[in-house]
């Protein structure tokens, strides 16, 4: 098990309810985290056209994940 | 150079910074909000950035931009927070030596921006409904 921090962003923070928590998971990358936070939340958004960043820099869903890392889900983006 | 603001954005004084003696061709792109979209009436919309990633994302596209049409100034500003029908939500700006590379340059600023920032919309319908853009459960769950 892991010591991951992840923060959520627009849609992901309003489903979690909260913007950032501190999870206990069995997780070797940034996917496994992701899958863990949709069980925790029943979410079912589909990986493929959301973003991961880990610590700061975009990353992803194949990147591992290490003990105390920040692991950042983004929902679809829509700028402009 | 890439910003992210929460203040009303200045076209005309970021197209100044522009100015460059070498430069023959400007070209703009200003991204507005409309009151409309799929069939629903919007009132205004709301803008929320994880702005460290957006501004680090930002600098990578104007430097790939830089990198296709040399001799390219080129500068960004997105709006972030509630914006009203009609407001500028996006602006890029380049200058170029000729117009093809800053049509260009422009275009793909603008289409790689939209695509790649940490940057998400949520509309308020006059419905009184709301919905995050480009997310479909979402905007069914809203």
């Amino acid at each position: 098990m892991k010591t991951i921090t992840v923060r959520y962003f627009a849609m992901f923070r309003e489903h979690a309810g909260v913007g950032e928590e501190t999870l206990s998971v069995d997780a070797e990358t940034a996917a496994d985290v992701f899958h863990a936070t949709q069980d925790r939340h029943r979410s079912t958004e589909p990986s493929g056209h959301c973003k991961v960043a880990i610590n700061d820099v975009m990353a992803d869903w194949d990147t591992p994940v290490s003990e105390g890392d920040t692991v950042l889900l983004f929902p679809p983006v829509a700028g402009g | 150079m890439i910003r992210m603001t929460t203040a009303e954005i200045q076209p005309e004084e970021l197209r100044r910074q522009l100015f460059d003696p070498a430069a023959g061709a400007y070209c703009g792109f200003e991204g507005w909000i409309r009151n409309h979209n799929e069939g629903h009436e919007v009132l205004r919309l709301e803008y929320e950035a994880y702005e460290p990633l957006a501004i680090t994302e930002g600098e990578k596209i104007l430097a790939e931009a830089r990198e296709r049409y040399p001799h390219l100034k080129a500068h960004c500003v997105h709006r972030t927070g509630m914006l009203e029908i009609g407001e500028c939500a996006v602006w890029v700006g380049v200058s170029s030596p000729h117009r093809d590379e800053a049509f260009h340059a422009c275009r793909y600023i603008i289409d790689q921006l939209k695509v790649r920032l940490p940057i998400w919309k949520k509309e308020h319908y006059a419905d009184g409904h709301s919905g995050w853009v480009n997310c479909e459960r979402c905007a069914k769950s809203a």
